[in-house]
């Protein structure tokens, strides 16, 4: 137990440097510091201007500022998380060439793609940061660092980015049957999460079987959580359409969900594993 | 001497691929239709909940359909020399008499069939499902506008492909790079006009910035904001298109040039 335990951490370890390595090392730091910040701000700043265009200042609608801006700078993790661990099987398999030498390594692949996540999940977090930081100097976004929670972030951190990695492993299972839809489907499932999660706007806006889909999904609890604790006791919630439940309520739905989507994203990933083997798909090449 | 049969087979056979592969592997109306276009329901509810005037709906269909060709040229055109280099077909490419700039079109050609199907499908999303008003009032005017920002945007793609063909994993990066912030000056969900004169007139060198802003003055009238006069734009995306095609042309033979002299055309994996 003990060495496999040890296994699966250096598997871990040594992909993590891996990814760290392809993520990083193509360009100067400077050059990388720049576009890992360029991005992220960029997609705030076009929520920031619709908003606005629409209010006139940010002063406008500040709870609803604050509630749209947090959860579009948290947003940032799950495009990440996703894009990290799936696109490593379309990189592997058709890029490198590789993945057929990394199946049959004795390691885990599931240790394997989320060590490589987590190159993603750090350039992710820093941009988090920096986005947070512009909001608070450039906009005005009302943030005090010593109000937070930290302790209910830290919990709510863990969790999300456990479940947006399972998620990630389950399309990254889904990556091995199909052609170079790698970008498609980390769009589409980090699109779906962004329209159904109350990421950028609240869940009451959606009809009525859309926050139901947004109630199923584990991230819609992870993002109101984390406003929670970045603006205690500031009301941020009564706009969510979950402001009835308290923040216990909140982290046990984010619990259930997030452990009910963990199963799924396993059975997800062994059927498409074994599906991909029994159809000759792991070294498949479609580059059209 | 040109051997336009050859170059118009060329083109024709690099077409073939692209739209063979879509039709033998039918998941991209699942990945590359049907879930992008929920990102694009976000953006029109995200307006609604800030009780914006109905016309800004039409103004993210409208970018969201633009987006797909955006992404098919930055993906299916400006890296794809990169790519087939790092898979070993760029030397056959070379090798075969035909120009590079049918191969390219071949690309751009194949690559249009899904991603009209995209745009498509985002503006009957919005039509059907949003109840977004699209009045056409001067069909000619919106299809020169159109065709003149695909015409400009497929030769930019070119122009960067050649470019591409010298970097290695940077093109990747480099092509990530430039979605979100082409999103945001060119003006996907928004009128170009909110980002200042300055900022749109410098963006206006992408044929999306002045393509986008024509389409939504065409159909969407005056109260679109508008950033110049749908004349001037039809001028300039006209020039922009013959600009792209022979800078495409001129670097495509100034890369292959030195990417033969540095011996960096079968160079993988950097």
């Amino acid at each position: 137990m003990k060495e496999r335990i040890a296994g699966h951490w250096r598997t871990f370890r040594w992909a993590s440097w891996l990814g760290w390595q392809m993520e990083a090392n193509w360009t100067n730091w400077y050059l990388f510091i720049i576009y890992s910040i360029a991005k992220p701000i960029a997609g705030t700043l076009i929520v920031v201007i619709m908003y606005l265009i629409v209010f006139g200042g940010v002063t406008g609608n500040p709870t609803f500022f604050s509630y749209m801006y947090l959860g579009n700078a948290f947003y940032i993790f799950i495009g990440q998380a996703l894009f990290g661990t799936t696109w490593v099987i379309h990189e592997d398999r058709e890029h490198y060439q590789t993945l057929k030498q990394i199946y049959m390594a004795p390691i885990s692949l599931f240790v394997y793609l989320i060590g490589r996540a987590m190159a993603k999940i750090a350039v992710a977090g820093m941009a988090v940061i920096i986005t947070l930081a512009f909001g608070m100097l450039a906009l005005g976004l009302p943030l005090a660092l010593l109000n937070i929670d930290w302790a209910l972030l830290a919990l709510a951190m863990l969790i999300g980015l456990l479940c947006m990695v399972s998620i990630g492993v389950a399309l990254a299972g889904i990556t091995f049957l199909t052609a170079k839809h790698g970008y498609g489907i980390n769009e589409g499932v980090a699109g779906m999460f962004y329209l159904f999660c109350g990421a950028i706007f609240p869940l009451t806006v959606l009809p009525d079987w859309g926050q139901a889909v947004g109630r199923a999904i584990p991230i819609t609890y992870w993002l109101e959580i984390t406003r929670r604790a970045m603006l205690p006791n500031s009301g941020i919630s009564s706009i969510s359409g979950l402001g009835d439940y308290s923040n216990i309520q909140i982290l046990s739905f984010l619990l259930l969900s997030a452990g009910i989507f963990l199963v799924l994203s396993i059975g997800i990933f062994k059927y498409a594993d074994y599906l991909a083997r029994k159809k000759g798909k792991l070294d498949m090449s479609t580059s059209y | 001497m040109i051997d336009w049969r050859l170059n118009g087979r060329a083109i024709i056979g690099r077409a073939y691929p692209r739209v063979l592969g879509v039709m033998r592997e039918p998941s991209w109306i699942l990945f590359d239709i049907f879930l992008p276009l929920l990102g694009i329901a976000a953006y029109i509810y995200y307006y609604r909940a800030m009780n914006a005037p109905e016309m800004y709906a039409g103004f993210i269909v409208i970018g969201g359909a633009m987006t797909a060709y955006w992404m098919n040229v930055l993906w299916s055109m400006a890296t794809q020399f990169y790519w087939e280099k790092e898979v070993g077909n760029l030397q056959l490419y070379m090798l075969a008499p035909m120009s590079r700039m049918s191969v390219l079109g071949g690309m751009a050609l194949g690559g249009m069939l899904m991603t009209t199907v995209r745009a498509v499908s985002t503006v009957l999303l919005g039509v059907f499902l949003f109840n977004v008003h699209l009045t056409l009032t001067q069909p000619l005017e919106l299809t020169l506008v159109f065709s003149f920002t695909l015409i400009a945007l497929y030769g930019m793609g070119m122009m960067f492909s050649s470019l591409f063909l010298m970097w290695g994993r940077s093109a990747m990066q480099m092509t990530s790079l430039l979605q979100e912030p082409i999103y945001l000056v060119s003006g996907f969900y928004f009128p170009v006009r909110a980002m200042g004169y300055w900022v749109a007139l410098g963006a206006s060198i992408l044929p999306i910035t002045l393509g986008l802003d024509g389409m939504r003055q065409l159909l969407f009238g005056a109260s679109s904001n508008g950033f110049l006069p749908v004349d001037v734009e039809i001028i300039v995306l006209a020039v922009l298109a013959v600009v792209f095609f022979f800078l495409a042309r001129y670097f495509l033979d100034f890369m292959e040039t030195m990417s033969k002299r540095e011996g960096r055309l079968t160079l993988r994996w950097q």
